[in-house]
């Protein structure tokens, strides 16, 4: 039986951080950028060779793009104090070029970092519990959830216990930090999945069985990129208790057996795949029995003090759906039109989940500059118990937000420019930094992002045509998640020119797909082009107004859209 | 390569035998696996120490019968990035009970002696002599551990706890 | 798998991740040596007399493959002050300029195409 978070009424001036680190999170994080300082050191003087400090600085989330290091932060399971956005500002500011951007994965990278200030940047972040450790290398990556877990109405619970319960497992664990290659854990507790579970080397859905009990449907091997998988389902249900052996068992199945010789066929996925999802799974029972019942399994205190730790806000008695609140729609049309966009139910009677869009008119999908995170922490102290969320979408999130607050707040985020009321839909874009930034790319996309924008600007036309997700990847690792975007965009390289091949159908939720391409690749003065013809398809050959794009898709298939775009071309 | 054992560097005592020459007698022999399961119960019958060198992609059981009569087991890094041995250790040591000897080998470098040592090695053939001089300090650069290890270091779960109750014992005074 | 780019340039597309001296080079226009500097991750160039510079204008620029080969070579064994060397593509203007030989390069020297985000007055 699992016991449900306890939740604890503090003043609000306490509710700095949503999870209390304490002494031994704090000493951890600190002997971390004593190492990586060290590390470092040696690496100017010639001690360490780049080939002994590459795994090294990646495990600290240190990359190097094409004009710089970048420094990817973590941000566990999407959630930030606004101390802690502060200090993310702070960085941006001291150390980089005055912004930040936020990823699919819930993180924060900034693009122009100097190794040389690396450990002073990471000591700024280190004293809010921050860092980088794990958001790159060959180890457990960022535990991702939804950016509504512990407020969506729809929840079993709040999945961010059992993510941060995870997240210090693996957090430098002496066994897996070296795994034949990345591993992406996400936790959901709510059936409609805002997790994007299915696209997980591992995923753990909260659910009850038909006993009532609560117990993780455990999925394994999604993954995107060259070979794309949707995660399947080894174990129906395990109990709680078991969690911690159950996934030890997985990471020691592909510690043993995940290929090391080519690292295009090393993930995870492609180890389920060639063994097949049955034979995997009794690997891992067999793994797990020998140990299930010992060290890891589950004490009810210890999950009870990990529990104890996410501190909740002090909601105030309110009413649901204040009369002013319905006024104050009625005498601004702006108002409302965001209020329909990008506000949504919250569990709390009397409150509201606000979303942020960072995606405004010709920008560059989840960037928000120094000033704008500052702006933000301070309407989260205001506004929202202090804490922010970050969304895979790269959007943000104000979760606490009373509904009587609401036309106050909508004004405030206007005036910092996240209030453009296109969330989810074709505007709403979700892409990587692409060639502009990054060394693996192909081919940019963020202008395209940003031409979409301008073409799709008028905000009826694009509520008309309702939520449709877009997603660009500059090149076929997929930061972009252009698989299972409803509209897929992945840049190609062809004869030195950048060229796009487009997909339709994709979903990342419990119905998850892999979109299905729609023909040849166009040229990069084509694509928004194509965008609009595939818009227009859409409305012409849609059931009703109200049929969503991705479901139009499903039932007429790709073939009707693959004639109006290829028609002319 | 330096052999550092307690945290220091050691002479290393042990001959491996890699080719199919008769092992020599009297001294400490490290063979390869195939020669141990081949010859097992001739090499276990010796009076000097028998050690082996275990690949890193067979399974650990398969040593199981031998693991009271040796008194070293080498595993292997080919490079520092292939962190199978890392679970190999930890089942010879916390599935099997393994008490001798434990050695990394293969590619063994300073950032890694922490993982190593927590994962159940107690001896290390170190790549780089400047890495086996600061092998102590190396060693020691963390003091907090999440998870329960081979080494017995406390996961701090259970600090956390101890720390509360020790609390909860003082208030109640 | 093979790639010819516009540039002339046979690059191996399978194997991304081998050093510039392991892949195929056919080399059919001029090209310069470039890394990253390791302290700042600054886009430079490899000059003629050795050493980094962040000028193109300044780089060993050769249009011979074994040239070629022995600049990136050297640029690699400096893994003291710089990171990741290939061989990349340039032009030369009919002035004798040069110039970034692709879209790559051109974002490596002049930074990203597009407008780094500015907040004014919030």
């Amino acid at each position: 039986m699992t016991t449900a978070p306890v939740v604890k009424t503090v003043l609000e001036s306490e509710c700095k951080r949503m999870y209390l680190y304490d002494d031994f999170d704090r000493t951890l994080v600190t002997e971390r950028v004593a190492e990586f300082r060290d590390q470092v050191a040696r690496r100017l003087s010639g001690e360490l060779t780049e080939d002994e400090f590459k795994p090294l600085r990646l495990m600290n989330g240190v990359y190097l793009q094409l004009h710089a290091y970048m420094l990817r932060t973590s941000i566990p399971y999407g959630t930030l104090s606004s101390e802690q956005l502060r200090m993310l500002a702070h960085v941006a500011r001291r150390y980089d070029r005055g912004y930040g951007h936020f990823t699919t994965r819930q993180n924060i990278q900034y693009h122009w970092i100097k190794l040389e200030e690396l450990p002073d940047a990471m000591a700024d972040l280190a004293s809010v519990g921050m860092h980088g450790l794990q958001t790159s290398g060959n180890c457990v990556r960022n535990l991702t959830t939804d950016q509504w877990a512990g407020v969506a109405p729809d929840e079993l619970e709040d999945p961010r216990v059992w993510a941060e319960l995870i997240r210090q497992h693996v957090t430098l664990h002496p066994e897996f930090s070296f795994l034949p290659r990345k591993f992406k854990i996400a936790v959901g507790a709510s059936a409609h999945d805002r997790a994007a579970l299915a696209i997980h080397d591992l995923a753990l859905r909260l659910h009850r069985n038909a006993s009532g009990e609560t117990g993780f449907e455990v999925m394994v091997g999604g993954g995107l990129g060259r070979t794309p998988f949707l995660a399947k389902t080894i174990k129906p249900f395990l109990a709680t208790r078991d969690v911690l052996s159950y996934v030890e068992a997985i990471l020691r199945t592909y510690n043993e057996f995940g290929r090391r010789d080519n690292i295009y066929k090393a993930r995870i996925k492609i180890l389920v795949h060639e063994l097949g999802a049955e034979a995997f799974a009794k690997e891992v029972e067999a793994e797990w029995r020998n140990f299930k019942d010992g060290a890891l399994a589950l004490d009810p205190a210890a999950l009870a003090e990990i529990a104890s730790r996410f501190t909740y806000p002090a909601y105030a008695r309110l009413d649901d759906n204040p009369p002013a609140l319905a006024q104050a729609r009625r005498a601004d049309r702006d108002f409302d039109v965001w209020m329909g966009n990008s506000v949504a139910d919250h569990k709390i009677p009397g409150y509201a989940i606000v979303t942020l869009s960072l995606k405004p008119e010709g920008g560059t999908p989840g960037d928000a500059t120094a000033e704008q995170m500052d702006a933000i922490a301070d309407l989260a102290d205001r506004y929202s118990f202090s804490e922010i969320r970050v969304g895979h979408e790269q959007n943000l999130v104000l979760p606490h937000v009373a509904q009587r607050d609401l036309p106050e707040v909508w004004r405030a985020l206007d005036a910092i420019g996240v209030a453009t009321p296109n969330v989810n839909l074709i505007t709403d874009i979700i892409s990587c930094p692409g060639l502009d930034y990054c060394s693996l790319a192909n081919t940019r996309s963020i202008t395209i992002a940003q031409e979409l924008t301008r073409r799709f600007r008028n905000l009826d036309v694009a509520r008309d045509l309702g939520r449709l997700h877009v997603n660009i990847s500059g090149c076929i690792n997929a930061c972009g998640h252009h698989h299972v975007g409803h509209i897929g965009i992945l840049g190609v390289e062809k004869n030195g020119e950048e060229f796009f091949q487009i997909t339709l159908g994709g979903k990342a939720d419990e119905d998850a797909k892999l979109g299905a391409l729609v023909g040849p690749a166009v040229p990069y003065d084509q694509v928004a082009d194509v965008v609009e013809d595939i818009a227009a398809a859409y409305v012409e050959l849609r059931a009703r107004p109200d049929e969503l794009f991705v479901d139009t898709v499903k039932r007429t298939g790709i073939e009707p859209f693959r004639e109006r775009v290829y028609a002319t071309r | 390569m330096p052999l550092v054992k307690g945290g220091n560097i050691v002479d290393d005592r042990y001959v491996r035998a890699l080719d199919d020459a008769p092992v020599p007698d009297g001294v400490p022999v490290l063979v390869p696996a195939a020669r141990l399961l081949a010859d097992a119960d001739q090499l276990v019958a010796r009076k000097a120490p028998i050690g082996v060198i275990w690949p890193n992609n067979r399974k650990v059981a398969e040593l199981a019968p031998w693991l009271d009569r040796l008194s070293v087991v080498a595993l292997v890094f080919p490079t520092f990035r292939d962190g199978r041995a890392y679970s190999q250790a930890r089942l010879l040591r916390e599935r099997y009970g393994y008490r001798g000897e434990l050695r990394a080998t293969g590619e063994v470098l300073r950032d890694q002696f922490q993982f190593l040592l927590r994962a159940g090695f107690d001896a290390f053939e170190v790549k780089k002599p400047a890495d086996a001089q600061v092998f102590k300090q190396a060693a020691a650069r963390f003091s907090v551990f999440y998870q329960p290890s081979a080494d017995g270091g406390v996961p701090v779960q259970r600090r956390r706890l101890q720390t509360a109750t020790a609390e909860r014992a003082r208030e109640a005074v | 798998m093979e790639h010819r780019s516009s540039f002339g340039f046979l690059v191996d597309l399978a194997h991304p991740m081998t050093s510039p001296l392991q892949q195929k080079i056919k080399i059919t226009g001029p090209v310069v040596v470039t890394a990253n500097r390791v302290g700042d991750g600054a886009v430079v160039y490899w000059r003629a007399d050795g050493g980094w510079t962040t000028n193109l204008g300044e780089a060993a620029i050769t249009a011979d493959a074994g040239v070629a080969r022995a600049l990136a070579s050297a640029a690699i064994a400096d893994d003291l002050h710089a990171v990741g060397a290939y061989i990349a593509p340039v032009k030369l203007t009919r002035e004798g300029e040069v110039r970034p030989g692709n879209l790559r390069e051109l974002i490596r020297q002049s930074g990203p195409t597009i407008d780094l985000p500015v907040t004014f007055g919030i």
